[in-house]
């Protein structure tokens, strides 16, 4: 009787599991060993081979990186400073606020906030710097992308130091343990979990962004989202584009597996 | 739980409360029954007093609903569930819906009005004898300029752009057909061209134009040109009309060696319930003195020759954007290269939007 209902509880979730990650994955890599013509080949993977392709794969990764680091710059102090402050939670909140406006609407706000004559460009000037070309740049697209992606290294960064035990750190100091060595010896490992889960929100979906590189990087940043867009939207090439996304889908399970550990304190 | 339920009624009746609004809405405005035609046209592409004028003058209630990309107009009208009497797709969007039996002929002798329409718009490559769409308006693909931020320079030849002046000065439309056309087109080759030496010395081509490329945007362009964020750009002719109406201090060129040229027709989908009034509707547009009406609230150009006469001469006089015969006689109009090609075609324009400043 009980395992039958635990049986019932698993329903939605095999069901969940099987119509929207097992099905995609498998449409994925059906339509990643057709040609542009429909018939079955590998013609797509030895496309993916090509200097094309490669240096599309090796920009995504040198982005997405930047964009993990720098958010990481910006979320671990934040994080710390607001598990410190008295209304944290309202400042959380102020922080995450911004992630319920559609991205879309960020981008063409920026694009104002960047431009020739923009906010930006008038706050330069003002400082006699002159007016520089921010929008369109590699600044501007990792700027952005940080912006967007902050909430999501924040969360899981703010949730392993919240449960980190505070005698801990008071008995590091104790012991004689300076401020920098209590955070690299005790602080920092103890969160480490945070981090990597923060990393993986962030790297992940950084790897394939493709409206911001247009609207922000003017399409001088190609990422393999882009790519993956113009096959299935303007080419129609659904084999080639599916097999970029296959080679992403192996990209993040490695990152998984890598980073991948005892998921404590990783809850987004 | 008590909450959730609660929230879940509520969200119930609400849906159930708009759905009867609307279509106690729709009633009140004699939406109702067989005598209804659905338009389905690009964004701010008719002049509205018309619709009204053809509900007048037939007593067929009109539902007009818009898209901003052919792409977009075409899975919805292929996913099928859509009622649509009339489209309003571009050349090659027309020849895929050919290919995929997503249209129906037009019925010639319900539409007298097709004699006013240029010959020279008339049998083209997408669409032989005008089996299956008549036209609406055409246009070219070429340069909006800021002669102010230029100092002077002009745009006769596609040449001009590779001038070391401009550097990221340039904005061009990211579509791979334009960008790759405009590469051959430079080297006086075709756009339709398919022979791989030609796309790879275009290419190299390109390549060498990218320290003047600021962006490649979408839809934004008009809008970054319209703000002077950069100073020249490589535009349709009808966003370049869009642009200069709000920027008057902009300019706008055909390069001598040739552009394209594209057409919006209309078209019958499949999916159309009153073929009656679409072929009504479609004979409305033709006649003269509507075309012109629409021609001079909208800014394209008609095809109407009849119209072009009623227009205004400062419109119809416009070399821009009615460009004599020698210029559009080296204007081409987009060949479907099938979907191989065209996938070529999209990878070089990849390739070319990854090289490096």
């Amino acid at each position: 009787m009980k395992t039958r209902t635990r049986n019932a509880y698993l329903i939605p979730y095999v069901a969940w599991i099987v119509l929207f990650v097992v099905a995609p994955i498998v449409l994925i890599v059906y339509y990643s060993f057709q040609d542009i013509e429909g018939n079955w080949s590998l013609a797509n993977y030895k496309h993916f081979f090509t200097p094309v392709y490669l240096n599309m794969t090796l920009s995504s990764f040198w982005y997405a990186l930047l964009i993990t680091l720098f958010s990481l710059l910006v979320a671990y102090p934040t994080a710390y400073l607001l598990t410190k402050a008295k209304h944290k939670r309202l400042w959380l909140l102020l922080i995450i606020l911004p992630s319920w406006v559609n991205l879309l609407l960020k981008a063409y706000a920026f694009i104002g906030l960047f431009g020739t004559y923009g906010f930006a460009n008038g706050f330069l000037e003002a400082m006699g710097l002159g007016r520089q070309q921010i929008l369109f740049t590699d600044f501007s697209f990792v700027f952005v992308s940080v912006y967007i992606f902050i909430p999501f290294m924040l969360l899981p960064i703010f949730n392993a130091l919240e449960e980190m035990n505070p005698s801990l750190i008071q008995a590091s100091r104790d012991l004689g343990a300076s401020a920098w060595t209590t955070f690299r010896r005790v602080v920092f490992p103890l969160t480490i979990d945070g981090v990597k889960s923060g990393c993986q929100a962030v790297f992940i979906p950084s790897l394939s962004l493709f409206m911001i590189t247009r609207l922000i990087a003017g399409n001088r940043v190609i990422t393999l989202g882009t790519a993956i867009e113009q096959h299935f939207l303007v080419t129609q090439d659904w084999g080639m584009g599916a097999t970029i996304a296959v080679f992403l889908v192996l990209v993040m399970a490695v990152i998984m597996i890598v980073t991948g550990q005892r998921r404590k304190g990783a809850r987004v | 739980m008590k909450q959730i339920v609660r929230l879940f009624a509520s969200v119930i009746i609400a849906a159930f409360a708009l759905m009867y609004l609307t279509s106690y809405l729709n009633s009140e405005q004699g939406y109702t029954g067989g005598n209804t035609l659905t338009i389905y046209n690009w964004g701010d592409y008719i002049d509205e007093e018309l619709i009204a004028k053809f509900e007048e003058e037939t007593g067929v209630k009109v539902i007009y609903q818009t898209f901003d990309s052919n792409e977009a107009m075409l899975t919805k009208i292929a996913q099928g569930g859509t009622t649509y009497d009339i489209a309003v797709p571009s050349d090659y969007a027309i020849s895929k819906m050919r290919e995929e039996d997503l249209l129906l002929p037009i019925d010639k002798s319900k539409i007298p009005n097709l004699q006013y329409i240029d010959p020279k718009f008339m049998n083209l490559s997408f669409d032989p004898d005008n089996e299956y769409s008549v036209p609406y308006f055409w246009g070219t693909v070429g340069i909006v300029f800021n002669p102010e931020l230029v100092d002077g320079k002009t745009f006769e030849s596609w040449e001009d752009l590779w001038s070391p002046d401009l550097r990221n000065d340039i904005l061009l439309v990211d579509s791979a057909r334009e960008v790759i056309g405009m590469g051959l087109n430079s080297l006086g080759y075709s756009l339709n061209d398919t022979n791989e030496d030609h796309l790879q010395e275009a290419l190299k081509k390109l390549n060498q134009l990218t320290p003047n490329v600021k962006a490649l945007v979408g839809d934004e362009i008009k809008m970054l040109l319209a703000n002077e964020e950069a100073a020249v750009g490589l535009v349709w002719s009808g966003d370049a009309a869009e642009i200069l109406d709000e920027n008057d201090k902009l300019d706008f060129v055909v390069p001598k060696e040739g552009s394209n040229v594209w057409f919006d027709n209309m078209v019958i989908p499949k999916t159309a319930n009153n073929l009656e009034a679409a072929h009504q509707f479609i004979n409305f547009m033709l006649d003269p003195e509507n075309a012109a009406q629409n021609a001079e609230y909208v800014g394209y150009a008609t095809p109407n020759s009849e119209a072009l006469k009623l227009l205004p001469e400062d419109i119809s006089g416009d070399e821009r954007f009615y460009p004599p015969s020698e210029v559009t006689d080296k204007l081409e109009v987009y060949d479907n290269l099938g979907k191989k090609m065209l996938a070529h075609y999209n990878e070089l324009f990849l390739e070319f939007k990854m090289h490096s400043k």
